[in-house]
């Protein structure tokens, strides 16, 4: 008989007053009699609605029937057919616009906590399990992947399980992408992600970090002179906007990617860290994302006594996920919403010392369907802040694309594809991710990786 | 893991060495810079290739010692290794139909320049270059400079080696001699490079900078090395890092390198045993 509770499992969590001073995961996870509990409440559906919001497509119904079953490491493998890094997305998906909205029960009661369930059974599987995977037999041919993010990952996983040789080039000094730059410790830990690139490498994955493509070597290098018959760019999107207000360039005014580069991948909130990161008192982090909570979330932990989210839309417009906004309100974050910032002003010394806002209304929706903020006539204020963190979004890195001939991006710099298979306007050249789509999720770039992945093996087999 | 292959103290501030690191020789130009992490705990810092040599696959970089991650670095010797070194980033210096150019370098900076004023020679330009230092002691690549240069003027501050004063009188002088030059090329500190921008502009002489800022990625990630250059905002790591001297906004540039100066002064007191109490 199933679970009927119309409530799923609360997943436990570190005391906001506690956590909001330590760099330490926030969500702590299921217990086995939580993830029992909560696995009840599936109907096992034969018509899964579930599947059909999973972009990589795991069997939902079948792991969580392991997990009833007790079969953590079957549920583990079931998940690991369709993805190949579980313990990042049951932490950083969201679910609630993915699998979650397509749960029958979360019709009339909460949907089933399919992303929890799923994180599990992956901390089960990695605390639980030493083996490492197999290296496959090699079929002799090799494929460069560029950039080890999210998408790079996937389709270097996907490949090497085909027997692909596959060597994965990374720019930066660690391999992980946006998963160790960018989300912090506290939402996802960096030890989850060494431990899934660690994997990779047992597959026999070749990670080359230190490699700037395009500056050290080229696309066509690559494919001309070392014999790569495939090349997957997954780059990402990471290059920052910034507003263009007078002020932008203070001390004291990051991009979203700089402050959480320094955070995260530099280690910036370790004590005797080499990297420093400005002591900020009073911190404004402008946009509305989830890039913008995790900003601000870390400052607040960094030691900033009020951080302040400022975003030129309301709170039901915010495009950050609810369980990410939740958890910065618990955590003390305060929204200044419907505000937007027109000039950041500084001190004698060029140090930020306060931010000039206007107050805004919604007017009728615009082009994306939302309401259109609009300024409130005479409603200039000056927040009280020594930092500000600008996070209005990221766009592709044009390092690729002005160092590959004849490599179709459109105008907003995203490299053009024929859909899902990821096919660029150069034989052999695929791509996926944000490089492709401009800045959206791990789960999405992971979805296309593993669409190229595909492609690529049937590209290869058609030419061999 | 780079094997430090030569290391070689220039004066006691600054010292070169040779990094073994092909794939990057294999593609380096003059004007483009490397990032380097001394060790895993390190910070990333850029610094701009001195020189490289494509068939012993070395590249060159010459630096200062001004903070702790320098100093760290200063200590490693030869046959030993550091953890990242990664490149060649931003944009090669742009060499194309110049017949004639004043190479100006300041301190460190003519580490920078110097690989310049190499191939400028090789290319066949007249090269004048003047180069600045504080004092005799603190004197680097004279030699070098001199089997590339048609002319050199050796600046200090003090008179203590070559003639007494600023690079700037040089400069200014060899204007006024009549030299025509189809650029100035300037490297050094910032308010050498302002001050050389300020006086080629009297003479409407197309100036270019080389800018050096507090940069993490060095790939555009971070746009923590903008700066503003004839009003707009740009990045020196991938934009740049050579500008046209005369749009780029000096003041804000020096401004934000003074950033994280508290936080380096500690960290390189830390560092360096001189500031250590005796026990």
């Amino acid at each position: 008989m199933p679970n009927m509770s119309p409530k799923k499992n609360e997943m436990p969590v570190q005391d906001p007053q506690v956590r909001n001073h330590n760099f330490k995961e926030v969500a702590l996870g299921y217990t086995e009699a939580m993830a029992l509990d909560e696995a009840e409440r599936c109907l096992n559906c034969k018509n899964a609605q579930c599947m059909k919001g999973c972009p990589v497509s795991i069997n939902i119904p079948a792991f969580i029937s392991k997990i009833k079953d007790k079969d953590f490491e079957g549920a583990y493998q079931s998940i690991s057919l369709s993805s190949s890094l579980p313990a990042v997305c049951g932490r950083v998906c969201p679910q609630e616009k993915q699998c979650e909205s397509k749960c029958v029960r979360g019709i009339k009661t909460e949907p089933v906590g399919i992303g929890r369930l799923e994180r599990f059974v992956a901390d089960y599987h990695n605390e639980h399990s030493t083996e490492l995977p197999v290296k496959p037999q090699s079929n002799g041919h090799k494929v460069a992947i560029i950039g080890a993010g999210p998408s790079g990952l996937t389709c270097a996983g996907d490949l090497a399980k085909m027997g692909y040789e596959v060597t994965i080039f990374e720019a930066l000094h660690k391999a992980g992408g946006v998963l160790v730059y960018g989300i912090p410790e506290f939402r996802l830990p960096k030890s989850i992600v060494q431990k899934e690139v660690d994997n990779l490498k047992a597959l026999g994955v070749k990670v080359e970090t230190n490699m700037v493509i395009g500056k050290v070597i080229s696309i066509d290098e690559l494919m001309d002179e070392q014999g790569f018959e495939a090349v997957f760019i997954g780059s990402g999107a990471g290059l920052p906007r910034f507003m263009n207000i007078p002020g932008e360039n203070l001390k004291g005014v990051y991009s979203a990617n700089e402050f959480l580069t320094r955070t995260n991948l530099m280690k910036a909130y370790k004590e005797g860290s080499a990297t420093p990161i400005m002591n900020a008192k009073k911190v404004a982090v402008v946009g509305g994302g989830n890039v913008a909570m995790d900003a601000a979330r870390s400052a607040q932990r960094l030691g900033a006594e009020e951080v302040y989210i400022v975003y030129r839309r309301s709170m039901d417009e915010l495009p950050a996920r609810k369980e990410e906004v939740e958890h910065a309100e618990e955590e003390g974050i305060i929204f200044k919403t419907l505000n937007n910032p027109v000039e950041i002003l500084g001190d004698e010394h060029k140090f930020v010392k306060g931010m000039k806002c206007v107050e805004m209304e919604l007017g009728e929706p615009d082009a994306s369907g939302r309401r259109r903020p609009i300024v409130k006539e005479g409603s200039e204020f000056i927040l009280d802040v020594d930092c500000v963190i600008m996070s209005i979004g990221t766009s592709p890195n044009p390092l690729i694309k002005s160092t590959t001939a004849n490599l179709d991006t459109n105008s907003h710099g995203c490299i053009v594809t024929d859909g899902e298979k990821g096919q660029t306007s150069r034989e052999g050249v695929f791509a996926g991710g944000d490089a492709v789509t401009g800045a959206a999720t791990v789960i999405s770039a992971m979805g296309a990786g593993k669409a190229s992945a595909k492609a690529i093996d049937e590209y290869i087999k058609s030419k061999n | 893991m780079f094997k430090i292959v030569k290391k070689k103290v220039l004066n006691p501030t600054v010292t070169l060495m040779e990094i073994d690191a092909p794939a990057i020789a294999k593609k380096a130009e003059p004007g483009q810079f490397i990032i380097l992490r001394v060790d895993d705990e390190g910070e990333r810092i850029p610094l701009t290739v001195a020189d490289f040599d494509r068939d012993k696959g070395t590249v060159t970089i010459i630096f200062q010692i001004v903070g702790a991650t320098t100093e760290k670095l200063n200590h490693k010797e030869e046959g030993e290794y550091i953890q990242d070194f990664v490149g060649p980033l931003g944009v090669a210096s742009h060499t194309d139909g110049l017949k004639k150019v004043a190479v100006v370098g300041g301190g460190v900076g003519c580490a920078i320049a110097y690989p310049i004023a190499k191939k400028l020679h090789n290319l066949g330009c007249e090269v004048h270059s003047v180069v600045g230092f504080r004092n005799k002691d603190l004197v680097i690549l004279e030699d070098e400079f001199k089997a590339v240069s048609d002319k050199l003027c050796m600046m200090t501050d003090d008179g203590s080696h070559g003639t007494k004063g600023l690079v700037t009188n040089a400069l200014e002088q060899l204007i006024q001699d009549g030299n025509q030059y189809d650029e100035v090329i300037a490297i050094g500190p910032l308010v050498m490079m302002k001050f050389v921008c300020k006086t080629t502009e009297k003479y409407n002489i197309k100036t270019v900078v080389s800018m050096n800022p507090i940069m993490i990625d060095g790939t555009g990630m971070c746009g923590g090395c903008r700066l503003t250059v004839g009003g707009e905002t740009k990045f020196a790591c991938v934009d740049g890092p050579d500008f046209d001297g005369h749009l780029v906004d000096f003041d804000e540039a020096m401004e934000r390198s003074s950033m994280y100066k508290e936080f380096e002064r500690k960290q390189h007191e830390e560092t360096c045993n001189l500031f250590k109490g005796v026990e």
